[in-house]
């Protein structure tokens, strides 16, 4: 596909996004998490057609995308891990969880493997504190991590 | 009548293990041809006993736990199907000391029940608040709950009937009600159980408020890191819109409210209130300066109520039991109960719901067992990471919001984090500040600019770089924050920091005299 008719596909497709969404009740966030689940993160092209659609300027859209962790400005690797620091989990060891995990994935938070195959995130709170360390890996929970199941979430996405 | 067989589907329970247990029980009933019905319940709230089991037999109830798939076919092998005895066996989950000694009025079903079976909720006593407040005259559904004593669950404690008073008493065309699900408080869960446990009991608190207050529309902000709980509240909004809990009658009065579930970005600051209704309009959630009160120009500029879930959820109690039996509970102006969130390095973790005026002591070894891995506790944070950490020493203080902030705490959402002797207070500060760093939304100097600087110089007396010069300069720096920041997260960040420097002085000393005292 040529870069004329990708940027062509990214517009058609968020327009009729926007036109299912627009008439809810401030309808910029849901909009924004339903592109990124179209496309697996928020394309460049598609800001400049909310804009028009939703009557804003691509800054004032611009500025919402770019203000919540969660919109990426790229797609992610095929698995998504997020470990949680935050404190309760900080008291229970997330910190040498987290240097492990990167050894063995050989990339830092925010990153993702060369391969494709993971990207590494940081979560503050997935609001399982009674059973910490925890993660995420593609959206589902993992309580108590210890080394066995570190091994087992790295073999699952290096497979 | 087939054997129910009871298997939780909170995110804790699942994190545990939950989903395979369930399946395995599944395959297990099928070879041996059993029929047995098994329900999808919420977490009672006992995550050391997760995933927790249970059976429903002519004697009630029997717990096993915890549950792990390889248990499934000796638990059948033990009858358990009848409460047979098994090592998993826990009995009666009413005679579990850490339910037994609880007060369940929010949590009530919570973990009991079917969360998204609106026939087992009504069993269990739901709607019945609902059901008078449709009857009755809005001031007085107001006056209700401010004479229960209700105050805000969020963590800023304020008094729920009062707020409601305020948008009743606005005139506007169009009200509304935002319930604040953002829950980003690290050693908080309390919003996310009752939210995959016991959705109805958040929408009939919720309609309840729409009637007080002449609101005919609500929304529910919750954070995306809690898809399973967006997921049940999406599913339970419709099921009570199909029975006309929602909708232009609600339970058939005149009274119109309906809602919809709407999803955050990631954002931690969004759980201040101004923040959530500015993303909630889909603007950067910056927060805005009050006045104007959200109650007078809120979400669109609309008068506004805005309330935590567990505000919310402690609603229909209130309305069905009513405001002196809610009231009768607690201690001092904190009335009512709390459901305290055990977290962290603790033995016996969950949530544990009881009238205020528990001690920090009896709370953290009594009821969570000490540390996990047991070793002494040497610090405990309440109230998330905007909260103060507290020593051994001021365990005596009893859970009420006047006690905490006698002793510069704060309850906050009532999580609580412990931390073994090897917890480096030092580090703990540190985090607090990278964190407000993080999450700051940019709008005020002294949060945006003050908790990075806050990094810098707290890694300069990590180092050993003029301690005590810049110790006092992080002293000066918290309280520009406390007093210069527009919202809780500027201003609150000094808590952890400073009570980390106030009670825990040796491990800010310089780097040799902290190693020779190691």
């Amino acid at each position: 596909m040529t870069m004329q008719a990708a940027s062509t596909e990214i517009a058609s497709r968020t327009a009729a996004i926007i036109d299912e969404m627009k008439g809810l009740e401030g309808p910029l966030l849901p909009i924004l998490h339903s592109i990124q689940e179209e496309f697996g993160h928020v394309p460049k092209d598609a800001l400049p057609v909310i804009a028009d659609g939703l009557n804003l300027s691509r800054a004032e859209v611009h500025g919402v995308v770019s203000f919540y962790h969660d919109f990426r400005a790229k797609p992610a690797g095929r698995h998504v891990l997020k470990l949680c620091q935050a404190e309760a989990c900080q008291s229970m060891g997330s910190e040498a969880v987290a240097a492990k995990v990167k050894q063995l994935l050989g990339i830092d938070f925010h990153e993702t493997a060369r391969d494709g195959s993971v990207t590494l995130e940081p979560v503050y709170c997935l609001g399982l504190c009674a059973c910490s360390p925890s993660a995420m890996l593609d959206g589902e929970v993992i309580g108590r991590l210890d080394d066995e199941k570190i091994e087992e979430i790295v073999a699952e996405v290096r497979s | 009548m087939i054997p129910r067989i009871y298997v939780p589907a909170d995110s804790g329970a699942l994190a545990l293990g939950a989903e395979k247990v369930a399946k395995a029980i599944e395959k297990e009933l099928k070879e041996r041809g059993v029929e047995a019905k098994i329900v999808r319940n919420g977490s009672r709230g006992a995550y050391f006993l997760e995933p927790m089991v249970e059976v429903a037999t002519a004697e009630g109830r029997v717990a096993y736990g915890p549950v792990k798939p390889s248990d499934v076919k000796s638990l059948f092998d033990s009858g358990f199907l009848k409460g047979g005895h098994h090592k998993r066996w826990l009995g009666s989950p009413d005679k579990i000391p850490f339910f037994a000694k609880q007060t369940r009025l929010t949590f009530a079903r919570c973990g009991i029940i079917d969360p998204l079976s609106l026939d087992s909720y009504k069993s269990h006593g739901g709607l019945n608040g609902l059901q008078n407040a449709v009857a009755m005259a809005p001031a007085d559904i107001v006056k209700q709950v401010t004479e229960s004593g209700l105050r805000g669950r969020g963590g800023a404690g304020f008094p729920t009937g009062i707020k409601w008073k305020t948008v009743l008493d606005t005139a506007g065309e169009q009200k509304y009600i935002v319930c604040n699900a953002d829950e980003g408080d690290s050693a908080t869960f309390a919003d996310r159980m009752i939210m995959e446990g016991d959705p109805f009991v958040l929408i009939e608190g919720m309609a309840i408020a729409g009637i007080a207050t002449g609101a005919t529309k609500g929304f529910v902000y919750i954070r995306s890191e809690y898809p399973h709980a967006v997921a049940t509240m999406n599913k339970a909004v419709a099921i009570a819109r199909k029975a006309g809990v929602l909708g232009v009658n609600v339970l058939g009065s005149p009274n119109a409210f309906d809602m919809e579930i709407r999803v955050g970005a990631g954002a931690y600051v969004c759980g201040e209130e101004t923040s959530l209704l500015n993303s909630l309009e889909g603007k950067r959630g910056v927060v805005r300066a009050k006045p104007p009160l959200p109650a007078i120009q809120g979400l669109f500029g609309k008068p506004t109520v805005i309330n935590n879930v567990i505000s919310l959820a402690s609603v229909p109690v209130i309305m069905d039991k009513g405001a002196a039996y809610y009231k009768d509970f607690g201690m001092g102006r904190s009335r009512g109960t709390i459901p305290i969130q055990i977290a962290g390095n603790v033995k016996h973790g969950g949530l544990f719901e009881t009238a205020f005026g528990l001690t920090l002591g009896e709370i953290v070894d009594d009821i969570g067992g000490g540390t996990s891995t047991g070793r002494p506790v040497k610090a405990v944070q309440v109230g998330g990471p905007l909260g103060a950490y507290f020593p051994r020493a001021l365990f005596d203080t009893p859970f009420d919001y006047e006690e905490f902030a006698k002793r510069d705490g704060l309850i906050g959402h009532a999580g609580i984090t412990v931390f073994d002797d090897t917890a480096d207070m030092l580090k703990q500060a540190r985090f607090a500040m990278e964190f407000c760093a993080i999450e700051s939304c940019g709008k005020c100097t002294p949060c945006r600019i003050g908790s990075t600087r806050g990094v810098e110089v707290l890694d300069k007396v990590a180092a050993g770089i003029e301690a005590e010069k810049n110790l006092a300069l992080v002293t000066d720096l918290c309280n520009t924050m406390k007093f210069g920041s527009l919202c809780a997260l500027g201003g609150f960040t000094p808590y952890p920091v400073m009570s980390s420097i106030t009670h825990f002085p040796e491990d800010f000393k310089p780097a040799p005299a902290r190693v020779a005292a190691e």
